[in-house]
């Protein structure tokens, strides 16, 4: 296990993404699933960046684990800001005609459509949010 | 992110290279807004983008809403990849992929 706390800013989803990339550079990370592990840091860390803290901004801690057998990692992503359950929002109608689109609430569904699992708790004064995905199976990669 | 912008008299290329994210959407909306006035056929070419999150697809909708109003809008070389993050979120149905 290895984590990084950083500033939440929107300048900082980068450095989040390199670490979280040197911690699986020892996999093997198919590129699908590292395309979708980016998506998820720019989705989420963005988030903590633009709302957690807002006006002000503070820290968050990024906190990367990996299994193996199957391969998978998970992302654990901890701020002190307001209390905020992203999962607790309805997901968006995805089949509305363009003119009646609102694109609120679209990244932390991306998210659960390419994460295997996703959970939040709200402890000790801290905003959990935890991603899990599984990057290859029996062999295959996902 | 790089742009490589190609305008020709109404016609408007822009060929993405590298993420389409948070850091970088607000990059592409000030590059379309500044050039949309005067154009009828806006063409993306998302060959060289390696990824897009929810940032990228904001742009890519406020741009194929302005460009329903005075033309048409193309998107093309698409990767699987990417086309998956278009079928999740319904812009297979809004935007025309070639």
């Amino acid at each position: 296990m290895n984590e990084l706390t950083i500033e939440a800013t929107v300048e900082n989803i980068t450095a989040v993404t390199e670490f979280v990339n040197e911690q699986l550079e020892a996999y093997d990370c198919p590129p699908k699933a590292k395309m979708q592990i980016d998506i998820a840091i720019d989705e989420l860390f963005g988030n903590i960046a633009q709302y957690a803290y807002d006006p002000d901004t503070g820290p968050a801690t990024v906190r990367v684990e990996v299994e193996e057998a199957p391969l998978a990692v998970i992302i654990t992503f901890i701020d002190h800001g307001k209390p905020y359950d992203p999962l607790s929002r309805k997901d968006p109608d995805v089949t509305l005609p363009v003119e009646e689109r609102d694109l609120g609430g679209l990244g932390v569904f991306l998210v659960k459509k390419t994460m295997d699992e996703i959970s939040y708790e709200y402890r000790n004064g801290q905003n959990i949010l935890r991603i899990r995905k599984t990057m290859r199976e029996a062999g295959k990669n996902i | 992110m790089t742009i490589r912008t190609d305008q020709n008299g109404e016609k408007l290329d822009l060929a993405l290279e590298g993420r389409l994210d948070t850091t970088t959407a607000p990059e592409l909306d000030q590059a379309i807004k500044s050039a949309l006035d005067s154009i009828t056929d806006l063409t993306l070419d998302l060959e060289k983008l390696e990824y897009l999150s929810s940032a990228g697809l904001r742009v890519l909708l406020a741009a194929q809403k302005a460009m329903n109003k005075q033309g048409v809008m193309t998107v093309k070389n698409v990767s699987e990849n990417i086309m998956e993050i278009f079928e999740i979120t319904g812009f297979s149905e809004i935007l025309t992929i070639v």
